[in-house]
């Protein structure tokens, strides 16, 4: 019977070891991830719909969760356009340290958020080495929702670099030379041949980026300043429900989060749907 | 790489820009690699050697530090491998069998990547923690999960989930069954299969993830920071501690041991750009992160 229903759903193959491997993986998976998950909604789902109104959507809630959605998303924009930039020149020119740059580009990945939540404060502070240049133009970034922007900038370098930069490797230059013998300026040939196919690239490298800030915690909280209303992220919001007990609170701000996590995911999926389509390429 | 072979000679006039153009744009991409990737690495270090040498090693030998790099160091030596483990498994059964729903596993394995770190740690001290679920359970059975080591570890092992298995899925799923197929035929055990066979042609690749993953494990703060409880000299980890000593102003220590941490980064960065340069063609997806 039971052997029958396995065979339903997957292919027969004469390589051992399926029920083992795919038991594991799942059983492991269900217990670190999807188990644990579950018991979030199911608790922000008991709350009932009149609570959880009041605590996912109280004033402060709102706020927390409006600075991190416009800090994500100025960062992930000067991600996109920065992101572009870096790719290209690795990509099209050749200088020296051109190699080194390649692979330091993924330092936000390596580097513990804390470390570089420290680093920045320091940097962006008023004393700091790059603070200092703009307190005399009365600039504040450090401790300002400024300073949120420049962390999340740091943590989502690397994702549009890395998805652009193998599509921008993988074009034909040909449709560029064809371009140019049809009479195009160069300036045409980029904005109508080069860059189109780029576009999904470009947007996963977006989502990813700004999917990435919107959760961010570590780099963040040492340069924010943390005033409610003003410099205060929903993670941290989080965080300090908890520390007051409130688990519903927390669960309620997290459930949100969740659901607009799962969102992103969808939308950086049906990009690359859409692209592999359009392009040919998974974005 | 074979775009990096065909572009060895200069492009043609006709598609390539003029040279105050690159020039401005090469000068456009060094500066924002130098303030938002150099700078930081470098205060790091200028910071932690602020009272020179001496108060460097002081500051890492303080008791609460070095018992943090011994968490941190256990915390990675048991999700690591946990990790490890479990993504040669999905690997096998997703990559060398067909069936269905496959692409929908697939994303529940990447689903820890696109949660906050903070409600990765959440999850666990709703389940553990003492009003949560199974917290008066493991209370009786005087286990304790949240505030204490197991909590830290399971929440580590959240965050660094999809490491491994997302390196080896891409890559096994390309290379096919034809070689496991073909020792097989010739009687090898399936455990041999995998050792002779399969192993060899994903070794790189999986050291490319447990590279990764146990810079993540090493590092990670957000959802380590919400189980700890922050007990000192007991539930520390490495970036937990860099954190307590910021917030009482003992920069100087603070960043002696974030030194440590941004060097784990370095030396990571460097296996992983010496792997992909040698063995790119063996490690499928390096680019994809």
């Amino acid at each position: 019977m039971a052997d029958e229903t396995v065979l339903r759903w997957k292919r027969p193959s004469v390589i051992p070891g399926f029920g083992v491997t795919f038991g594991f993986s799942m059983a492991y998976l269900s217990l670190i991830v999807l188990i644990p998950l579950a018991a979030l909604l199911i608790r922000s789902a008991s709350l009932g719909w009149h609570d959880y109104w009041k605590l996912a959507f109280d004033p402060r809630t709102l706020a927390a969760l409006r600075i991190s959605f416009g800090a994500s998303f100025i960062a992930a924009i000067v991600n996109c356009i920065f992101g572009l930039i870096l790719a290209w020149v690795l990509v099209r020119y050749r200088f020296p340290g051109r190699r080194l740059i390649d692979s330091m580009i993924d330092l936000p990945f390596a580097l513990p958020t804390a470390v570089a939540g420290i680093a920045l404060s320091t940097l962006y502070a008023p004393k700091g080495w790059i603070g200092s240049l703009f307190a005399p133009l009365g600039i504040k970034i450090a401790y300002t929702p400024s300073g949120i922007v420049i962390a999340l900038i740091f943590i989502g370098l690397p994702f549009v670099v890395r998805t652009v930069q193998p599509v921008l490797a993988d074009l034909d230059r040909e449709f560029e030379e064809a371009a140019a013998t049809l009479g195009a300026n160069r300036w045409q040939t980029i904005t109508r041949v080069v860059l189109p196919p780029l576009i999904p690239a470009i947007l996963t490298g977006f989502a990813l980026a700004l999917a990435r800030a919107i959760g961010e915690y570590g780099s963040v909280i040492f340069i924010a300043g943390n005033i409610p209303f003003v410099s205060e992220i929903a993670p941290l919001l989080i965080v300090i429900r908890l520390e007051e007990f409130n688990y519903s609170a927390a669960t309620a701000i997290a459930s949100v989060m969740l659901v607009i996590s799962f969102a992103m995911l969808l939308a950086i999926n049906l990009i690359q749907v859409w692209s592999r389509r359009r392009f040919g390429y998974g974005g | 790489m074979a775009a990096d072979v065909q572009r060895k000679s200069a492009p043609p006039p006709a598609t390539g820009e003029p040279f105050a153009f690159r020039t401005a744009l090469i000068a456009v991409a060094l500066l924002f690699f130098a303030v938002f990737l150099v700078m930081p690495l470098a205060v790091v270090f200028v910071e932690a050697f602020r009272g020179g040498f001496a108060g460097y090693v002081k500051a890492i030998g303080n008791p609460d530090t070095l018992a943090a790099i011994g968490l941190t160091l256990l915390v990675a030596a048991i999700s690591v491998p946990a990790n490890m483990i479990f993504g040669i498994c999905a690997a096998w059964a997703i990559a060398k069998f067909e069936f269905k729903g496959k692409s929908f596993i697939i994303t529940l394995i990447d689903l820890p990547f696109s949660v906050s770190p903070v409600i990765a740690g959440l999850v666990y001290v709703l389940l553990f923690g003492a009003k949560g679920y199974f917290g008066p359970v493991v209370d009786e059975w005087g286990i304790e999960i949240v505030f204490a080591v197991p909590g830290i570890v399971l929440a580590t092992i959240f965050v660094t989930f999809p490491f491994v298995a997302r390196e080896l899925i891409p890559l096994m799923q390309e290379q096919g069954t034809g070689d496991e197929e073909a020792a097989l035929s010739l009687g090898a055990t399936g455990l041999k299969t995998f050792m002779f066979v399969t192993f060899p042609n994903v070794r790189w690749a999986l050291l490319y993830g447990v590279l990764l993953c146990n810079a993540r494990a090493m590092g990670e703060f957000g959802a380590v920071a919400v189980v700890s409880g922050k007990i000192r000299g007991l539930t520390n980890t490495m970036p937990l501690q860099v954190e307590i000593l910021y917030n009482e102003y003992a920069f100087t220590a603070a960043f002696a041991v974030a030194s440590l941490l941004a060097l784990l980064a370095l030396v990571t960065l460097a296996v992983k750009t010496v792997l992909e340069w040698r063995y790119g063609d063996q490690i499928a997806g390096s680019n994809s992160h």
